[in-house]
């Protein structure tokens, strides 16, 4: 099986790889990249940890084959502080206490960045449905819930 | 979970088309061997993780340009590598659409809408699609072309049965089609299942276009309770020229219960189904009513549920 050569962007860095057909995304990530921050899941698309940002927008990478990357940009949750200043999600988890096992925190953070770009004013109503496909099984979702509401208040401040 | 879902086992060569010519050339090329077509991959990869299937060529359509449009001049024209989540963001399929864009709202969560396609939703056939209900209402057709040519079908009769379409190996959907809406049609889609993001144990969408107090055009289709979509031409029937009274849309729900023959599977039983099938109408049919005098109107989530 012949490798395909892509080249794509990670978190603003030009990078190159030689991937299998077979690939999946958040394998040449975690794998060949060291960028485990990604979290896998479930594999079929039902958990949301393997979330990332294609073109700035969150897919699974679980479900993406890594050849169909080649010229596109990601940004995973290594990308989103600058320097040591955290992201304004990220601050919002952590003062919020969103954060237990921090397995799904990723997902979670990515997913609800990408809220706040499409609808920067959510209710809890909005947040809970747009985050529907990012699954927790400690914090009981009342704190993730409390940290995008807050982050979105900070941001609007 | 018995497959190991971390990882793609099979050993398939990749395929990545930049131009419709070329996509359909492999295709014919291949159609002897498995070839697959793949998009957004949220059906494809977790089939491939979880089920016994054979794959020697993937085709990636995701690159090719002639399929990237959505265009809303006249009716809707989407190409088939459109995901779902760029449909949310037209104005038109909010307002003239509506059931369509529930059923979009329906599907899944916001990553898995980013991935998934309408034309891979239609091809993966599955009775439980959220788009298709809504576009066999709103009159959907389905342009499929080879090497050879093109066709059109309309996508009420592209299925055969679970996972079954009348496409042949070579063939690809390329765009769907949907009719301008005529004035004052109003339509509303409704789905039940066991949490939000899951798959619907039974869905339905209802276009109705009033002509005065009667209802001169009505389209019903139920997802979910038959092997492939089905539309409930005699509760239409019931409907079409009559005056929509509070005594009709029970009459129509009774009907319909008795019209829909859906099965036990793992996610519902056939007497969930029927009891739901009543409640849904009765629902759908009064908000798809209500939306008839408010075409207009820009905010059609409330209700539903």
């Amino acid at each position: 099986m012949n490798k395909i050569p892509i080249k794509f962007t990670v978190n603003g860095k030009q990078r190159e790889a030689q991937v299998e057909p077979n690939e999946l995304l958040i394998n040449l990530l975690r794998e060949e990249l060291y960028l485990t921050g990604t979290k896998y899941g479930c594999g079929v698309g039902e958990c949301g940890a393997c979330t990332v940002f294609v073109n700035d927008e969150p897919v699974l990478s679980c479900l993406t084959l890594a050849a169909s990357v080649d010229g596109q940009q990601i940004t995973t949750i290594e990308g989103l502080a600058k320097g040591s200043e955290l992201h304004p999600m990220q601050v919002s988890f952590l003062k919020n206490a969103a954060v237990q096992c921090g397995f799904c925190t990723p997902g979670m953070i990515l997913t609800a960045i990408a809220l706040l770009k499409e609808n920067p004013e959510p209710t809890e109503e909005e947040i809970r449905d747009y985050m529907r496909g990012n699954i927790c099984r400690c914090t009981g979702y009342t704190q993730i819930v409390r940290a995008i509401k807050e982050c979105a208040e900070s941001i609007k401040s | 979970m018995q497959f190991n879902t971390r990882l793609l086992t099979h050993k398939f060569e990749y395929l990545a088309p930049e131009t419709l010519t070329e996509a359909l050339d492999l295709l014919n090329q291949y159609q002897a061997h498995h070839i697959k077509v793949l998009a957004g991959g949220t059906d494809l990869l977790v089939k491939m993780k979880t089920i016994d299937m054979e794959v020697d060529y993937l085709l990636y359509i995701k690159g090719i340009k002639e399929l990237n449009f959505v265009d809303t001049a006249a009716g809707l024209s989407i190409g088939a590598i459109i995901p779902y989540s760029r449909l949310l963001k037209e104005d038109k399929i909010k307002t003239k659409y509506t059931a369509l864009y529930e059923g979009i709202q329906a599907i899944a969560a916001p990553a898995i809408r980013n991935m998934g396609t309408i034309a891979g939703n239609i091809g993966n056939a599955s009775p439980a699609a959220d788009t298709v209900p809504p576009l066999i209402a709103f009159g959907a057709e389905v342009q499929i072309e080879n090497k050879q040519g093109k066709r059109t079908i309309l996508l009420e009769n592209l299925f055969t049965g679970p996972g079954k379409t009348v496409l042949k190996p070579d063939e690809l959907i390329t765009r769907i089609t949907v009719p301008e809406v005529k004035p004052q049609t109003g339509s509303a889609f409704i789905k039940k299942s066991r949490v939000k993001a899951d798959l619907a144990k039974i869905n339905l969408a209802v276009s109705l276009t009033r002509n005065g107090q009667n209802c001169e055009d009505c389209k019903i289709v139920f997802g979910s309770v038959a092997a492939t979509a089905v539309r409930a031409p005699r509760t239409e029937k019931l409907l079409e020229g009559h005056s929509m009274t509070e005594e009709l849309f029970i009459q129509a729900a009774k009907s319909v219960a008795n019209e829909i023959k859906p099965i036990d599977d793992i996610r519902s039983t056939a007497e969930y189904r029927i009891l739901m099938s009543q409640e849904m109408l009765y629902d759908a049919l009064k908000l798809a009513w209500g939306r008839t005098y408010s075409q207009n109107e820009s905010d059609p989530k409330n209700g539903g549920e």
